[in-house]
């Protein structure tokens, strides 16, 4: 019988295309147990999970836990800002403490790329990075990528593009990587200050023009424009960016065909999308926000599965 | 590895018959009763039944799903064996129903423990049965019984039974395999 390649969740680039169909069929099975009158099943019950989230988020928190509590596990929770981090304790040692009580899986997310990894080397337990810095997001991306195969039937052959702030955005490199394995064709789409050189040695074309790269697409996922992450000024004003690289209903009546409009979230309204778009029957938002659950169901089951605890 | 042959396609299909008339017999048009046969292989069975069922006795309006236990299962992490799941599909609540669990082979309970408990995602039923074409006995972890049973088999721990559908297998049939 299958099962997951790695014992981490660290980023896509570590699966194989096989780890992402395996992924996806469990979530299929979780999407069908979530939709019950009774949504919880009893095969982590004796699992002990750790969330730790050094930056913030609403969506992924609630989301992977959800997750862990529709499948049993025990949960426990744990924000930057009121920890011993701000005493200044180091990372390896903040999580070795709460490892000592006996937890088997850490959800970690952190602003420095490579968090994710460093403590995979450095502690005994399974890593899920739920978002290091502008590295990876790799649940997020399996989530899109669930979200268009529900959609269409399948993920190869489909054109993406990906709109907005490349540069800063862990969410469209872990969806290049995530597309790329499965067979899709991707373009990203923004101004020339927010895409990183060298991003076609990842596969990808760039394009410039938004209402070309929408014409050309299938489904255009719509990133946030990260001001947070942005230490000096990308481009001259929101305004300018709007019209741009802002879509609006108008924009997509004068396509051909129509495209399925997706965004990780949370929305900028009136900035990267119109509330028309967001909340147009082309959207698909919402699913994928209840496809997060279902995936991250499966990404913890699989790596459970794997800790091994009865050997004795 | 040997393997004998326990049951023909012939004889196979006179139990198939007797059980359905068993079921009939107490279930009568099965107004307030479901058939639900436990992933993956328990569903061919109850596919049989419900053939039998709507095409001899009329009864098409039968609500008949399929169960996948692979969550409820109480060896997860315990062996090498990487638990994949199948399908669910029932489409339908079981409140206050009366349900015919359905699966080919019962061996030491635990997959029934385990539907039973799946069960109870549903709904809560009026009450449950449990249908077997092949029982194990003398092999049962727990205190389960089949209601309803096609033949039993004293085939010891080194043993195991596999029972083949056609759609699935190419030829009805069922084996005692013996490593």
């Amino acid at each position: 019988m299958k099962e997951l390649s790695v014992s981490n969740l660290l980023g896509i680039k570590y699966l194989t295309t096989e780890d992402l169909h395996l992924i996806f069929e469990t979530a299929d099975q979780f999407k069908e147990v979530i939709n019950r009158p009774i949504k919880k099943v009893p095969s982590l019950r004796d699992i002990t999970i750790a969330n730790l989230f050094f930056e913030n988020s609403t969506r992924t928190r609630l989301s992977f836990e959800l997750a862990e509590k529709r499948l049993s596990a025990d949960v426990i929770n744990f924000s930057a800002s009121s920890s011993s981090v701000t005493k200044g304790e180091t990372l390896v040692d903040t999580v070795n403490n709460i490892l000592a009580m006996k937890v088997d899986i850490v959800v970690m997310r952190h602003p420095n790329p490579g968090a994710g990894v460093f403590l995979s080397k450095h502690v005994k337990a399974s890593i899920i990075n739920a978002g290091d810095g502008a590295h990876e997001h790799p649940t997020q991306a399996l989530l899109d990528a669930f979200s268009i195969r529900e959609k269409y039937g399948d993920v190869a052959g489909k054109k993406i593009v990906i709109v907005g702030d490349i540069m800063h955005s862990r969410v469209a490199l872990s969806n290049i990587f995530t597309l790329k394995k499965l067979g899709a064709e991707v373009k990203v789409c923004g101004p020339t200050s927010l895409i990183p050189k060298h991003i076609e040695s990842l596969g990808v074309k760039v394009e410039h023009n938004l209402v070309k790269a929408l014409q050309w697409c299938d489904i255009a996922n719509m990133l946030r424009v990260q001001h947070e992450r942005m230490e000096h000024s990308y481009f001259p004003s929101t305004r300018e960016y709007v019209q741009q690289y802002g879509i609006n209903k108008a924009l997509l009546e004068t396509l051909t065909k129509p495209i399925t409009i997706m965004h990780p979230g949370p929305i900028n309204r009136g900035v990267e999308i119109t509330s028309d778009v967001a909340d147009s029957e082309h959207s698909i938002i919402l699913n994928q926000v209840e496809n997060g659950v279902a995936i991250r169901m499966a990404v913890v089951y699989l790596l459970a599965s794997k800790i091994k605890n009865y050997e004795n | 590895m040997s393997q004998k042959l326990l049951l023909n396609a012939k004889e196979i299909n006179i139990i198939l018959q007797r059980l359905a008339c068993q079921l009939v017999e107490n279930h009568r048009n099965f107004e307030n009763s479901v058939l639900i046969g436990i992933q993956p292989r328990g569903s061919f069975l109850a596919n049989r039944l419900f053939e039998i069922l709507k095409m001899d006795y009329g009864l098409t309006a039968l609500a008949y799903g399929k169960l996948d236990i692979t969550f409820y299962r109480d060896d997860f992490r315990r062996g090498d064996k990487v638990l994949k799941a199948n399908e669910t599909d029932i489409d339908f609540i079981i409140e206050n129903k009366h349900v015919v669990l359905i699966d080919d082979v019962l061996f030491t309970g635990r997959s029934i423990r385990s539907a039973l408990t799946a069960l109870q995602s549903f709904g809560r039923p009026s009450k449950i049965e449990l249908l077997t074409l092949i029982d194990r006995r003398f092999s049962r972890h727990l205190p389960i019984q089949p209601d309803y049973n096609g033949r039993k088999v004293d085939a010891i721990n080194n043993e195991h039974v596999k029972v083949c559908w056609k759609e699935n297998d190419g030829e009805d049939a069922i084996y005692v395999l013996k490593n």
